[in-house]
């Protein structure tokens, strides 16, 4: 049913846990949908200097997570934002038509970090563009 | 989450609920009816007299499973056709007398879907609720019953949670009251004793593959008497109810697996039920909040087990179990591809979260102590390690907090 590459990522998740005084704390879904996940960033100079990330979900929904926080790790702040959902499926070797919305909440939960980052920062929070957004008000917090 | 890594020396099945494997007697009982007897029963020459025999003998022990006479027993396909066939054979056959049918919310998709059907069709259907272990309240089915209720449908026991219903007194019920009474009984066949007479059940649906007979075969018993519409036309097989070639060999496995499955049944449902508790208890014991989903003993299936464990989702469970050789199910969303968790568990009054991280272990003849042991060792720390990685967890630890 599933990739290698999302296997290892769900028996073996990268960047699982929490950053003590971080710099942005994001958390997309709800327990109605079967998913939730909490992501944690620490900002140097611009940088996504580290990720951390907690999810309650199916195999899918974490090793999503999984691959996420690693594509982002070392990324510009931009950067990091522009990740999307396609790129961490391909990234795991594609995940099945039923689970891609398992990979959005890996970006919405990023997103939501890097917003809540610009925001104690003073800075404007960044817009999603229009599709994201009406996925992600399906499985608002 | 780096962990150890599950050597896989052991292999568990504990999901007996979805199918078993055809066990070797049956099988053995079977082969000759492939390439050597394999003429058509309703042929006269004598090379097929063997096959009607065969399908004799086989009536004759669902037939002595249910304490029926065999001329009440009708072969299907299995499960859903025998549940399909009641439905819509009684429907289409009462529709003068009305046209109100009467099931619970929790049954198979096979009844519910049946149900859709009908109601798209002119019928009405209520759905009788059930309590949070999974029971319908008997005083409201009596209440439901109109002058226009042609059949009541009620599954002997739930195959997610394991529920037993009070199937007896339904059925005397729907006696008095005129109604016609069927009942899935698809999980419940060759695990507890059934009695189609004393219990007035008026049609019961069985499947082969449930009780290690092979899959694609089942029966449907239709009391002596009852009118029933048919539900496959064609040749004159079953006495002309049901057409379709006979599945020879298929239904001489059903035979040999159910007279098998009934003449160990005291034993085994006493053996099921002790490891079944000591799973249970084990479970308990070993994990913090969890909730086992479903009735305590003698309402419970002797080989269903269902727990929630709070903060874990359910297809994340069958995955790491998968890893260490241990297979289950779940009545999460997730693994069925829909948003919506099952609605057998919704039914009792859960929560989504609560739902999503459903488990279901169900257990058979070849369930062992010692794979008792092994899902004791396995599973509290499966749970253990998602739990730290869970944010609903989390919020659930800091609720707790809260409260204290």
């Amino acid at each position: 049913m599933y990739s290698e590459k999302v296997m290892d990522h769900f028996r073996n998740p990268r960047n699982v846990g929490e950053i003590e005084n971080a710099d942005g704390i994001g958390e997309v879904g709800n327990p109605k949908c079967g998913d939730i996940m909490k992501v944690y960033i620490k900002v140097n100079d611009d940088v996504i200097e580290d990720i951390k990330f907690k999810t309650f979900g199916c195999a899918s929904a974490i090793a999503s997570s999984s691959m996420a926080t690693e594509m982002v790790k070392g990324k510009k702040v931009r950067d990091a934002w522009e990740l999307t959902n396609r790129a961490v499926a391909e990234a795991l070797d594609g995940l099945p038509p039923v689970k891609m919305h398992c990979s959005l909440l890996a970006e919405g939960a990023i997103h939501s970090a890097i917003n809540d980052y610009r925001n104690r920062n003073g800075l404007e929070p960044w817009e999603e563009d229009k599709v994201h957004k009406a996925v992600m008000e399906e499985h608002a917090h | 989450m780096k962990g150890r890594e599950y050597v896989m020396t052991r292999k568990v099945y504990m999901d007996n609920a979805a199918t078993t494997y055809t066990s070797p007697e049956v099988l053995e009982e079977m082969l000759p009816y492939f390439s050597e007897s394999f003429g058509n029963p309703s042929s006269i020459y004598s090379f097929s007299e063997r096959n009607k025999k065969a399908l004799s003998k086989a009536r004759q022990q669902v037939a002595n499973a249910l304490n029926a006479d065999p001329d009440e027993i009708f072969f299907t396909s299995g499960g859903t056709e025998s549940d399909n066939w009641a439905l819509k054979g009684i429907a289409f056959s009462h529709n003068g007398k009305g046209n109100h049918i009467i099931t619970t919310r929790i049954e198979h998709h096979a009844i519910l879907h049946s149900a859709d059907f009908l109601e798209k069709n002119g019928f009405d259907v209520t759905y009788i609720g059930v309590d949070d272990k999974g029971r319908i309240d008997l005083s409201e089915l009596e209440r439901s019953i109109k002058d226009k209720t042609i059949l009541v449908s009620v599954m002997f026991a739930n195959n997610e949670v394991g529920t037993i219903q009070p199937i007896r007194e339904i059925g005397s019920l729907c006696r008095e009251r005129g109604v016609v009474f069927h009942t899935d009984a698809v999980q419940a066949m060759g695990h507890v004793p059934i009695d189609v007479r004393e219990m007035n059940i008026d049609l019961l649906s069985l499947s082969a593959h449930k009780f290690h007979g092979p899959k694609g075969v089942g029966a449907l018993f239709i009391r002596k008497g009852l009118r029933i519409e048919n539900l496959m036309h064609g040749g004159g097989q079953e006495k002309g109810r049901r057409a379709s070639t006979e599945n020879v060999p298929g239904i001489v496995g059903l035979g040999k697996a159910l007279e098998i499955s009934c003449s160990k049944l005291p034993e085994e449902h006493l053996r099921l039920s002790s490891i079944r508790d000591r799973l249970i208890n084990g479970i308990k014991d070993a994990v913090p909040h969890v909730k086992l989903n479903g009735a305590d003993g003698a309402e419970r299936l002797p080989n269903n087990i269902n727990f929630s464990f709070i903060g874990v989702e359910g297809e994340t469970l069958l995955f790491d179990l998968d890893g260490a050789g241990i297979s289950a199910s779940t009545g999460s969303a997730c693994s069925s591809g829909s948003l919506e968790p099952s609605h057998v568990l919704m039914s009792l009054g859960m929560d989504h979260a609560m739902a999503h991280g459903s488990l279901r272990l169900s257990m058979g003849e070849s369930t062992s102590e010692e794979d008792v042991d092994y899902v004791l060792e396995v599973l509290p720390e499966i749970v253990r390690k998602r739990r730290e990685m869970s944010p609903l967890w989390e919020d659930y630890l800091k609720k707790l907090e809260e409260v204290k």
